[in-house]
């Protein structure tokens, strides 16, 4: 598939902005031992606007990906079928949970348990909407796993905490402590999962063949010509057209970015209230993540790429 | 339940796109809009079509054959297609199983070609709306045209008669009875998406006539 800036920020952004609230919610319930309340509040509701600021990014970067972004508002209706439909609403009853959490925090009071325990499932819905948008279409086999939605909860918790544990330095010193082992875990998490997908990827077999696709089983089927010159709809869509160089540089970029240089940078601040260290870490591991989803749409092998084996 | 669909007979077909560019011609002249073309005239040239026709070399040399493949949507029973979309724009009919797109609800999100396993759907750059196939709805119930020319553009254009319409449900129809009697198949059936649109295999030929192959063979020799 050819990747679509316009998913891959919106993916992202909200995958970073769910983790970042399953960061917050945990220390809701273990309680965050500030001296006063009101530096609790102003931890919570702060977390939640950055929650918030990021999920609007990834909504304002989904409009891109519309050829006509001015109807969105239909694409609600066909929540029965459709996980595109049931991420639409997914994700602004995310933002509406985000909003009224940190509208509550802001008044001086703490949330009620059910507001804390919907806004959870709705950071949790809204990833398995995502991943199934994907792992839904099955005949794509690196997207048709459980792994998909693994790896974007996995992924976006990483980034999620790491957030979490900027956010903290500022204003909850005392879970500094806390946020950063855990974040250290899941970066590992992360990683261990996307060396999963990779793998799993390496040793797909194909469901379809160029044979099964025309319909002649001949050992040997040459595609002569796609019936265009100047390229189509599909040859732009279904392939990235990077050379193997600019494919391994990116994984290589994910691996780096995404998973080696933040636990490099998180390890170096260990103990210490090193804010720059970790604001450098949740910068690697976002373009880490931005080369990961780059990655995780380019590797898809689209079947209908047999009708064009001349460009494959 | 009537499931409208075109029958292409590979036997025949010689690759000479008059199918494409009567389609082109009908489409971009309905009521529906112009299908875009960009550089028409000019390098890489590209543009909407809803029936391409590629051609594949199959076999080892010497003992290769070239086989002109006409593609469009196949009008699946089970339109992988349709329950993906997220406004309801991509429908199939109850009446005669056409898949169609609504252009006036279509938000051009793509998800639809994504999950469409024939490359079947192409986006309008111009309109940025998902086109496709429609079997020429607006003119096979068409009562102003004579009862002969209710077919697709593809149908009638085609010199060779390689492309066969009817309904494939009904047993006696044209396209069930070359289906049964021809051997006709669906593209990539593992995929359980029980294309509509069926495809009747090369035949052996013996088109020489007697003295003609014995020349040939000594040649050979």
């Amino acid at each position: 598939m050819n990747p679509a800036w316009a998913v891959i920020f919106l993916t992202v952004l909200c995958g970073a902005a769910q983790g970042l609230t399953v960061a917050l919610l945990m220390a809701e319930f273990v309680g965050t031992g500030h001296a006063t309340p009101g530096a609790a509040h102003r931890f919570f509701m702060g977390g939640a606007l950055i929650a918030l600021a990021l999920s609007v990014g990834g909504l304002i970067a989904s409009f891109f990906h519309l050829g006509r972004p001015e109807r969105a508002w239909r694409t609600a209706a066909q929540w029965r079928t459709s996980w595109l439909s049931r991420e639409v609403i997914a994700l602004p009853v995310f933002m509406l949970l985000l909003a009224r959490y940190a509208w509550v925090h802001a008044g001086g009071a703490s949330p009620a348990t059910i507001l804390m325990l919907l806004l959870f499932a709705a950071a949790f819905a809204l990833w398995i909407c995502t991943a199934m948008i994907y792992a839904g279409i099955p005949f794509i086999r690196e997207w048709s796993s459980p792994l998909t939605f693994i790896n974007f909860v996995a992924q976006g918790m990483a980034a999620g905490f790491v957030l979490a544990n900027l956010w903290a330095a500022f204003a909850a010193p005392r879970w500094v402590p806390i946020y950063a082992p855990i974040a250290l875990c899941l970066i590992v998490a992360a990683f261990a999962v996307r060396m999963m997908v990779l793998a799993r990827n390496r040793n797909l077999r194909p469901q379809t063949t160029v044979q099964s696709a025309i319909g002649i089983q001949a050992p040997k089927v040459r595609q002569v010509a796609m019936g265009a010159m100047g390229g189509t709809f599909n040859t732009r869509e279904f392939f990235h057209g990077k050379t193997a160089q600019v494919m391994m540089g990116i994984k290589w970029t994910m691996m780096g970015l995404g998973f080696a240089l933040p636990l490099v940078l998180l390890l170096a601040g260990w103990g210490m209230a090193q804010v720059l260290l970790v604001a450098a870490a949740l910068l690697a591991i976002f373009l880490g993540q931005l080369a990961e989803r780059w990655y995780f749409f380019a590797e898809a092998n689209h079947p209908q790429n047999h009708y064009y084996q001349s460009i494959a | 339940m009537t499931q409208l669909a075109l029958v292409i007979d590979l036997n025949v077909c010689v690759g000479c796109h008059a199918c494409v560019t009567s389609c082109k011609q009908w489409n971009t002249s309905g009521s529906a809009g112009p299908l875009v073309d960009e550089n028409p005239y000019a390098k890489d040239p590209t543009g909407t079509f809803f029936n391409r026709v590629q051609t594949f070399e199959v076999g080892e040399f010497p003992n290769t054959q070239t086989v002109h493949f006409p593609k469009s949507c196949l009008h699946c029973e089970d339109p992988p297609c349709v329950p993906v979309c997220p406004t309801g724009a991509s429908y199939k009919r109850a009446e005669d199983g056409i898949v169609l797109v609504d252009y006036d609800k279509c938000i051009g999100c793509k998800y639809c070609a994504w999950a469409c396993p024939y490359g079947a759907r192409e986006l309008d750059e111009e309109r940025k709306v998902m086109t496709k196939c429609t079997l020429c709805v607006d003119r096979i119930y068409d009562e102003t045209l004579p009862q002969a020319e209710r077919k697709p553009a593809c149908v009638l254009a085609c010199p060779t008669n390689a492309r066969l319409f009817g309904d494939i449900h009904d047993e006696n129809s044209e396209v069930t009875q070359a289906i049964i009697n021809r051997d006709g198949y669906q593209l990539m059936p593992e995929l359980k998406t029980r294309p509509a649109n069926h495809y009747l295999p090369r035949r052996a030929t013996n088109a020489l006539p007697g003295p003609l192959a014995e020349l040939i063979a000594e040649a050979r020799l």
